[in-house]
């Protein structure tokens, strides 16, 4: 027999809990659902931009009555349930139906405060809550009649500038005298309220209103220093309280919502909630990224799967009206022990702040140019370690979403090419949010394809997303799962491997719940990455978790041919080798041959089939490979150094020939390059390398952490040393630094950031003696690590499979 | 009659990957799964021609290597959002774990 659940309240928490669910365990419920309003669920949050008339109802349903239907979920519309009976376990209806429950989830969302003064019943006195209540305005809207909107938060912000859009003349009333208090201190709210009075509408700040006027229909507001204007509409949009009444009359226990613990379960364990009725952790949520993360956590309950813990979320805020730049996070607030870094432009409307204590961001409010609101958002949310950019922090994410597209997403027009990797414009990206009821990044990645390939463009989708659903939906957990196969975090996993001893991938799917049967294409090589990392001596390299450019050590094409780049070492080559290539050229019809922007030589356009032949004439001329196609050390690249050029202050070309020997064939979180320079000059470019060495007269100067490509990030300066010996040691700690802490496919550079420099000074500058374990570690994996992965394909005998075809024979 | 061919044993195919094998239609690849299921598709992947075949296989799917798309290896269905279909091939495997392909 099924487990009967059922649900009261058919909004957007409830309703995707039961998405969950569905995903989950599809049949392992009888579902009953119970809605007060008369529709399927539908997407609150754009109710503003239907009332500015930007939208439609239908452009709002998320989920239609078949959606039930297919699903066997018993929908009761138009029905509120007026008791729960915990004892006989049991709900009612004020139509007259009783319905059993094994378990209960209770979302009732929240109801509009309307405030209790003379005159609050009156007809044309509405909340903003529901369709009812955007119906009623629209109803009593009219070209240059009066609405009052009392509060100047969010809501009431976007109510106002919703009639106005429909032609009324707007005031809002807000007792303090600055609007959203809640998100924005004293400057930004003051910009705020210059731009929409530019626009039109009107602010009486300071304000108490005391009564609303009027016979049967509204006609007037009247406030504390007994002012009155007049009003055909009064919107009270002064906060919401959760909606908690018929919890309380069963019995369960409340305080300012129905307190939950963090599997969503109520005082009494059958009974669940989720949404905005719900305080968890004492918090209220009342936006819909939390409540989607607590969904998620109790369908995992509700299915018996029992291990997902929900721990709080961090929010992010955004205005949705049109035109308006704004974003605010965490707390805005300057304490006794925070300070505050600001940023103030203001003929260009600009203001940004930053919250800051003990070095992490705390809080951020940014109007005007909110480009890198999800950054800092990032920052703040894991906890990150400002203190080496902090001079930077103001100005942004360098470079972020764009090579020169400057402007903010909501200045471009609907036609600007947002990903210039898939072509995707903004209007194509904001018609799928709305029509494909899209939530997050990785939604708008699967189904517009923008922002799925390089990333450059993230930023910029990131903004279209939280203005069109009006807060930070990518980045609100507070951990994030390496991939959907899982719960846990890349930290999480690395620990795990490491404290109990896993050496194959199939054993730490089966440590860590993996929920799919043999991960996918994110996870595998990220686990196969790790349990090499950490156990180099025991764990085997499984080349089916490995990306086809590292399972047969060449660069797969567009066409489905393959390139291949031969080590150069430090970017010195010779006679005999040129002419093995310029040989092997010839000979196998080799239709490209290129320099590439490494100092080496690729050979473009082979036939896999062709690979190990072609290697093992190369190898034959001294040639191995260059892994210009892994998460491995790529090119060291040098310049001329003292050995010939006049400025010159040491030998470049040795010590960079010396590095790349010393890292060669080890496997990397994401790829790995280096460069030497033999004076200051720097022409090798060593400040965008991962790891970059500066020679200067007194020794050689090390820098870490740089990046050309997408974003560019100049490096930081390590530290200085004086001898080879001492370049070779701290590279090798630093490089195994990066290996054991860095998250799979995270570049060096945001690796920099994200753990902080100071720490990195710490354990490879500061303490001589964890230096010197880092580069033993480095140097033991390295044993196992450097041997020519084409030799063992060319000669060696190793996955011949890879490279000819099945053999056939009719029957 | 239906147009078999034989194309090796399933012992020749890696668990989780898979080879090519060169037939009249084109080339095809022949998948095996970790279950020791064989199935096999076309090699050119809906979306711009990749080869299938040298993706990551995983459960019953495989990703291609061009762009991530997934593509269903029961019936060559593209894993939505995403859309469109590899043709699909039957595979028999006999007792000896030999594989006959069906054209
Ligand atoms: C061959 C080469 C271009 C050339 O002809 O010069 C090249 C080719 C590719 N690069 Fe590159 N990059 C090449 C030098 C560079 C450089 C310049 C350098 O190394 O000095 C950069 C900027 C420096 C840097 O990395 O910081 C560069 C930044 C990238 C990026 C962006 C990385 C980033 O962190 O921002 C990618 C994308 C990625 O790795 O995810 C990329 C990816 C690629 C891939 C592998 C794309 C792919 O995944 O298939 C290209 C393979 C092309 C093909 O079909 O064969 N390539 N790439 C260069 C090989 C150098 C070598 O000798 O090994
Ligand atoms: C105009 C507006 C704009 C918003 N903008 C944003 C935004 O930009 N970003 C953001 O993140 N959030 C926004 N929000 C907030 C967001 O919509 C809510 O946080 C979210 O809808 C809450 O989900 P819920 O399921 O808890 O409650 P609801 O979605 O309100 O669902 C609760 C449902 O339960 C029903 N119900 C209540 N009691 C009973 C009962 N006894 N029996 C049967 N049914 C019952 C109610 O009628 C309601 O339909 C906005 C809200 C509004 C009103
Ligand atoms: S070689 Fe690099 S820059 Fe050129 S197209 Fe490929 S990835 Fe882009
Ligand atoms: S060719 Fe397969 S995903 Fe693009």
């Amino acid at each position: 027999m099924k487990e009967k659940l059922v649900c009261i309240g058919n909004g957007m928490a409830g309703i995707r809990t039961i998405e969950e669910l569905l995903k989950l365990a599809p049949d392992q419920h009888e579902i009953t659902v119970f809605g007060s309003e008369p529709y399927g669920n539908y997407n609150r949050i754009l109710l503003s931009p239907v009332l500015a008339g930007e939208k439609t109802i239908e452009d709002i349903i998320l989920n239609e009555k078949e959606w039930y239907q297919e699903n066997n979920i018993t929908l009761y519309t138009n029905y509120t349930v007026t008791v729960i009976n915990r004892g006989k376990r049991e709900v009612k209806t004020d139509k007259g139906i009783n319905v059993k429950y094994d378990r209960l989830l209770i979302a009732t969302g929240s109801n509009p405060f309307i405030i209790p003064i003379s005159g609050s019943e009156l007809t044309g006195v509405v909340g903003f809550r529901d369709i009812q209540d955007v119906h009623n305005m629209l109803d009593m809207a009219g070209q240059g009649k009066n609405a009052v909107v009392i509060g100047g938060g969010i809501l009431g912000l976007e109510a106002a500038n919703g009639l106005m859009q429909q032609g009324m003349q707007v005031t809002v009333v807000h007792l303090l005298d600055n609007l959203m208090e809640q998100q924005l201190d004293k400057t930004a709210a003051t910009l705020l309220q210059l731009s929409l009075e530019k626009r039109g509408l009107k602010f009486l700040m300071a304000a108490e209103t005391t009564a609303i006027l009027g016979e049967r229909n509204v006609t007037g507001v009247r406030f504390k220093d007994g002012k009155e204007i007049p009003a055909d509409l009064v919107v009270m949009a002064v906060g919401i309280r959760p909606s908690i009444k018929l919890a309380q009359q069963a019995g369960i226990y409340c305080e300012r919502g129905i307190v939950v613990n963090d599997t969503l379960q109520t005082f009494d364990p059958r009974i669940y909630a989720v949404g905005e009725c719900v305080q968890h952790r004492n918090q209220l949520y009342g936006l819909v990224a939390p409540l989607f993360e607590q969904a998620k956590v109790c369908a995992n309950h509700l299915a018996n799967l029992g291990y997902a813990r929900y721990e709080g979320s961090v929010v992010s805020t955004k205005l949705k009206v049109t035109g308006i730049d704004l974003f605010s996070a965490g707390d805005f607030q300057v304490k006794e022990d925070s300070d505050e870094l600001i940023f103030q432009d203001p003929s260009q409307g600009i203001y940004k702040k930053l919250v800051i204590e003990n070095n992490r961001i705390k809080g951020a409010v940014l109007y005007g140019d909110t480009i890198d609101g999800s950054w800092y958002f990032g920052l703040m949310r894991d906890n990150v370690d400002i203190s080496g950019q902090r001079d930077r922090l103001l100005f942004g994410q360098a470079h972020l979403g764009d090579s020169g597209h400057g402007k903010t997403a909501m200045a471009m027009s609907d036609d600007t090419e947002i990903c210039g990797c898939n072509g995707v414009r903004k209007k194509d990206i904001t018609d799928a949010i709305i029509k494909k009821n899209l939530f997050t990044l990785d939604d708008v990645r699967s189904h517009t394809k923008a922002s799925s390939s390089c990333g450059s463009c993230t930023a910029l989708v990131e903004q279209i997303l939280s203005f069109t659903l009006g807060s930070e939906y990518t980045n609100s957990p507070k951990t994030k799962p390496l991939c959907a196969c899982t719960e846990y975090t890349h930290a999480d996993i690395q620990k795990v491997i490491k404290e109990q001893h896993l050496i194959t991938i199939p054993a730490v799917m089966h440590f860590m719940d993996w929920k799919t049967p043999n991960g996918c294409h994110v996870c595998r090589p990220a686990l196969n990455y790790y349990l090499i990392c950490t156990w180099p001596e025991e764990a085997k390299d499984d080349s089916q978790s490995r990306f086809i450019n590292e399972r047969i050590h060449a660069n797969i094409q567009k066409d489905g041919r393959y390139s291949i780049v031969p080590r150069i070492w430090g970017g010195i080559t010779n006679p005999k080798e040129l002419r093995a290539l310029a040989d092997i050229a010839d000979k196998y019809n080799i239709p490209t041959v290129k320099f590439t922007g490494g100092q080496r030589i690729d050979l473009l356009g082979i036939e896999k089939q062709d690979l190990p032949a072609i290697w093992g004439e190369l190898n034959q001329a001294g040639l191995v490979s260059g892994h210009a196609y892994g998460k491995a050390l790529r090119t060291v690249k040098t310049c001329v150094g003292s050995e010939w050029c006049r400025f010159g202050t040491q030998d470049a070309i040795s010590m960079g020939i010396k590095l790349e020997k010393l890292a060669w064939g080890s496997w990397t979180p994401h790829k790995f390059k280096l460069a030497v320079s033999g004076c200051p000059r720097n022409c090798s470019e060593a400040t965008i390398k991962d790891f970059g060495v500066i020679a200067v007269d007194s020794g050689w100067e090390l820098h870490v952490g740089g990046n050309g490509g997408i974003k560019v990030r100049v490096t930081d300066l390590l530290c200085k040393v004086t001898t080879q010996e001492e370049v070779l040691e701290y590279c090798g700690a630093f490089i195994q630094l990066y290996r054991e802490t860095a998250n799979y496919l995270e570049r060096a550079a945001p690796w920099v950031e994200r753990i902080g420099l100071t720490y990195i000074k710490e354990q490879v500058v500061q303490n001589a003696t964890t230096r010197e374990e880092l580069n033993d570690r480095f140097l033991l994996s390295q044993k196992y690590a450097q041997k020519d992965p084409w030799q063992e394909r060319a000669t060696g005998g190793v996955d011949q499979h890879e490279f000819n075809f099945l053999p056939t024979e009719a029957v | 009659m239906s147009n078999n061919i034989r194309v090796g044993n399933i012992s020749d195919i890696p668990s989780l990957g898979a080879r090519v094998v060169k037939t009249e239609k084109g080339d095809i690849a022949i998948f095996r799964t970790e279950d020791n299921k064989v199935f096999a598709l076309i090699n050119k992947c809906p979306h711009k021609d990749g080869s299938l075949a040298d993706g990551i296989v995983h459960g019953h799917k495989v990703t291609c290597p061009l762009h991530n798309w997934n593509i269903n290896l029961e019936d060559g269905k593209v894993v939505a959002p995403d859309e469109g279909c590899a043709e699909h091939f039957v595979v028999n495997v006999d007792a000896e774990g030999n594989l006959f392909l069906q054209l």
